[in-house]
């Protein structure tokens, strides 16, 4: 009997590439280690490194490192348990 | 264990090209850094070598002084393109702390006061290639270049130099550190320009 409960990640662009698209400077985050939720804008950034090191302003743990090869980019969110992101209002209801 | 590592051979490569492939000579010291200066006062400071059986060893900073103390003057290569000729430093080799350490771990994971971590295999620390360096061009290691010790693994890309140096966990398996989680090559040999997974 085939599982029929979840579906291939192929799935998942659509919805990834509308909350990938926004301004994530203006989303907000939870930090892992400390629990202190607040602005992504408000991370302190660590960038004369070989990568961009986001990290608590609370606890200074790091919350985000994203790092850029010519052709790829690795970004690591572990240390953020949750982005919450500004969408425009979904009103399916409307028109 | 002399003065000076007997096996060095110079600052600079007889024949072949003077910097690997992708580097540019610099002639200043780049600051880089994925987080705050951690401040460590020497009387606290320690540097703990951990086996794969959990035998523990420690230096305490004057035991660390009190140790045979060498000179290596190396090339050093950062992964962000700059390349800096014949730095001089002072420190005790690996081969020394390493000596008289039992153990059949193949791998290596160096952590650092502040949390930085980086992977590389034992055999990188050993045969006169890796040193625990307190000195910089005849003063004390500043802070902000890793002070008061750093890893120097020269052969290496610079990020394995980890800074601030706290201890050395030997490992049965490899487990990648802080760059090499983020995309950073486990090795990363400059002059094979390993600098990301894959390459």
């Amino acid at each position: 009997m085939t599982d029929m409960s979840y579906l291939d990640g192929n799935m998942l662009d659509g919805p990834l590439r509308e909350v990938f698209a926004v301004d994530l400077s203006a989303a907000t985050g939870r930090c892992q280690s400390c629990g202190m939720v607040g602005p992504m804008a408000r991370l302190r950034v660590y960038s004369h490194a070989p990568g961009l090191v986001g990290r608590c302003p609370s606890c200074a743990e790091v919350m985000l490192r994203l790092v850029r090869a010519p052709d790829r980019a690795w970004l690591d969110l572990r240390g953020a348990t949750f982005l919450e992101v500004p969408m425009p209002l979904d009103r399916p209801w409307a028109g | 264990m002399g003065i000076v590592s007997p096996g060095f051979q110079g600052r600079r490569r007889t024949s072949g090209p003077a910097l690997p492939p992708g580097q540019y000579l610099t002639e200043d010291f780049p600051v880089l850094s994925a987080g705050p200066t951690p401040k460590v006062p020497l009387d606290g400071w320690e540097f703990v070598l951990s086996t794969e059986t959990g035998a523990e060893f420690r230096w305490t900073w004057p035991e660390l002084i009190g140790l045979p103390q060498e000179a290596p003057t190396v090339d050093i290569h950062c992964v962000t393109r700059w390349s800096k000729l014949g730095t001089r430093w002072q420190g005790v080799s690996l081969d020394t702390l390493l000596d008289g350490v039992d153990t059949t771990a193949r791998y290596a994971l160096v952590h650092s006061y502040g949390g930085y971590t980086t992977n590389l295999p034992l055999d990188d620390l050993r045969g006169g290639r890796a040193w625990v360096v307190h000195t910089y061009d005849g003063g004390p290691l500043s802070a902000e270049h890793g002070g008061p010790a750093r890893l120097l693994v020269p052969h290496l890309y610079f990020w394995k130099s980890a800074k601030w140096v706290h201890g050395v966990r030997l490992l049965v398996d490899d487990r990648p550190g802080f760059w090499e989680t983020a995309g950073y090559h486990d090795y990363g040999d400059p002059w094979r320009e390993q600098r990301y997974q894959g390459d």
